[in-house]
């Protein structure tokens, strides 16, 4: 076992004791705090495989920018601990149906064979290299992405529209 | 290099009480050593030797961890600034900065957004109703500057065709950035003091309104982490406006780091001008400066840099 390997598995096994925290904690500040603590264990593991630039937009995308808007939120509506059972059975079910489905297809992915996988050699991710490849490769889900950004966005424009618009209203009708 | 960034540091306290003295017609420290030079030794020990207070209320961990994560992630970024030019020593090459990262640009985001944290936390974990306030507006001020702050450096990362520190201050061998992006300079020097929370944008600490803001609640070295997270950050700020706008290490005559340190000092002195001479902004005023001015005009600063190169 050379010393990355060592590595790798440490960071893999904080990530998973992380992740677990998260979920399974009350406070939720707490709970994002440990979302941090598993986002900076993939960051860590991107560097670890030769992805820097990966690394680089993990932290400052997840960990970064994602996670503060949350706490933010959770700051800003001061929740209180929810009473009861952490997991109701109506919250359980969908949970477990979605996980056993992404253990499925991941497992099926992981049966097929890996012949037309180009993966990147690891030590050549350097950004020129990374955006290359990922914009000659996979240039429609780049795009997909995007697509589905956009519509996002025009969507929360929309909302915040609607929104103002009935707050006006009672105004004009007095 | 830590040693001198942090006594840096403490000496920058004393130069900034001692202009904004002179800006006030004032006096500013004068009772230890000539002109209060040894005031920053005595306020060190002051904050070290001080009773540590953790209030009942607070989040005990998170309200520990908070301040040193402000100074940490200042600390930190140092790392990839390129002090100067590879040297020879005893016949073997030793680069002048840390570590010369691929992604050196991303790694100063990195840390300028993981920031936040300490501010938000610190501000949260304290329990306390203005600790809060201070730590929202902190939070919420430091995610929309940091945007304009990123799109700012595109065109400098365009021009440069590399995000490594070293090779954006090599690209600038023959001209300084600063002529030829001049609204990106103003764009990254506005969003840098408002991301380190100095007067005109100190609306996270805003004494008149909040008490302290976010550290209120803090004591001793504590409080004195906030700080020292605080002056590093103008440091660093300088550092980074150096080597991306004013050409790094590059000037005649003198040897590079002296330059470098030179350019430093001056980007320093003209952010304690700016404290000693300008109010501070409102919420609104704030959040329509970054979303509605600098954003939009960085967006366009980048298509016609991108026009720029291509034609």
């Amino acid at each position: 076992m050379s010393i990355l390997t060592i590595l790798f598995y440490a960071i893999a096994l904080l990530i998973l004791a992380a992740t677990a925290m998260a979920v399974t904690r009350r406070n939720m500040v707490h709970a994002v705090l440990y979302l941090v603590l598993s986002f900076f264990g993939t960051a860590m593991l991107f560097y670890l495989l030769g992805a820097p630039f990966l690394a680089a937009l993990e932290i400052i995308i997840y960990a970064g920018a994602i996670m503060v808007l949350f706490l933010f939120m959770i700051m800003m509506l001061r929740l209180k601990k929810p009473p009861g059972m952490f997991f109701p059975a109506a919250q359980l079910l969908p949970a477990v149906l979605i996980s056993a489905g992404f253990l499925v297809v991941s497992t099926a992915l992981m049966g097929r064979t890996s012949a037309g996988w180009d993966a990147m050699a690891a030590a050549q991710a350097d950004p020129t290299a990374f955006g290359i490849y990922l914009f000659q490769n996979h240039w429609l889900a780049v795009e997909i992405a995007s697509m589905l950004l956009l519509v996002a966005l025009v969507g929360a424009y929309l909302l915040g529209l609607r929104a103002r618009r009935t707050t006006a209203d009672p105004e004009e009708a007095s | 290099m830590l040693g001198g960034l942090l006594l840096a540091a403490s000496y920058l306290v004393w130069l900034e009480r001692k202009l904004l003295a002179r800006l006030q017609i004032r006096l500013g420290p004068n009772r230890c050593g000539i002109f209060g030079l040894l005031q920053p030794i005595a306020d060190a020990v002051k904050l070290l030797t001080k009773e540590d207070i953790v209030p009942d209320a607070a989040d005990g961990v998170i309200f520990r961890v908070a301040p040193a994560v402000v100074a940490m992630t200042a600390m930190l970024m140092f790392a990839v600034v390129p002090l100067g030019p590879e040297v020879r020593l005893f016949g073997r090459p030793v680069p002048m900065v840390i570590s010369d990262l691929n992604v050196g640009l991303l790694y100063v985001f990195a840390l300028s957004s993981l920031g936040v944290y300490g501010v938000a936390l610190g501000g949260w974990a304290a329990n306390s109703k203005f600790a809060l306030l201070g730590g929202i507006r902190g939070a919420a001020q430091m995610i929309s500057y940091e945007l304009s702050l990123g799109l700012s450096l595109v065109p400098v990362v365009m021009l440069a065709g590399s995000f490594s520190l070293t090779a954006i201050v090599d690209a600038q061998a023959k001209v300084p950035f600063i002529v030829l992006q001049p609204i990106s300079f103003v764009i990254f020097m506005l969003s840098a003091m408002a991301e380190s929370k100095r007067i005109p944008f100190d609306l996270p600490e805003a004494e008149s309104e909040l008490g302290a803001g976010f550290h209120m609640e803090y004591s001793g070295m504590r409080f004195g982490l906030f700080f020292l997270g605080e002056y590093v950050h103008i440091q660093v700020l300088g550092a980074l406006t150096a080597v991306f706008f004013l050409g790094g290490w590059h000037g005649p005559w003198l040897p590079p780091i002296v330059w470098l340190l030179i350019k430093i000092f001056i980007v320093a002195v003209i952010m304690i001008w700016i404290r000693g001479t300008l109010p501070r902004l409102r919420y609104d005023q704030l959040m329509a400066l970054g979303w509605k001015v600098l954003i939009p005009v960085a967006l366009v600063n980048i298509v016609l840099t991108g026009m720029f190169i291509q034609f």
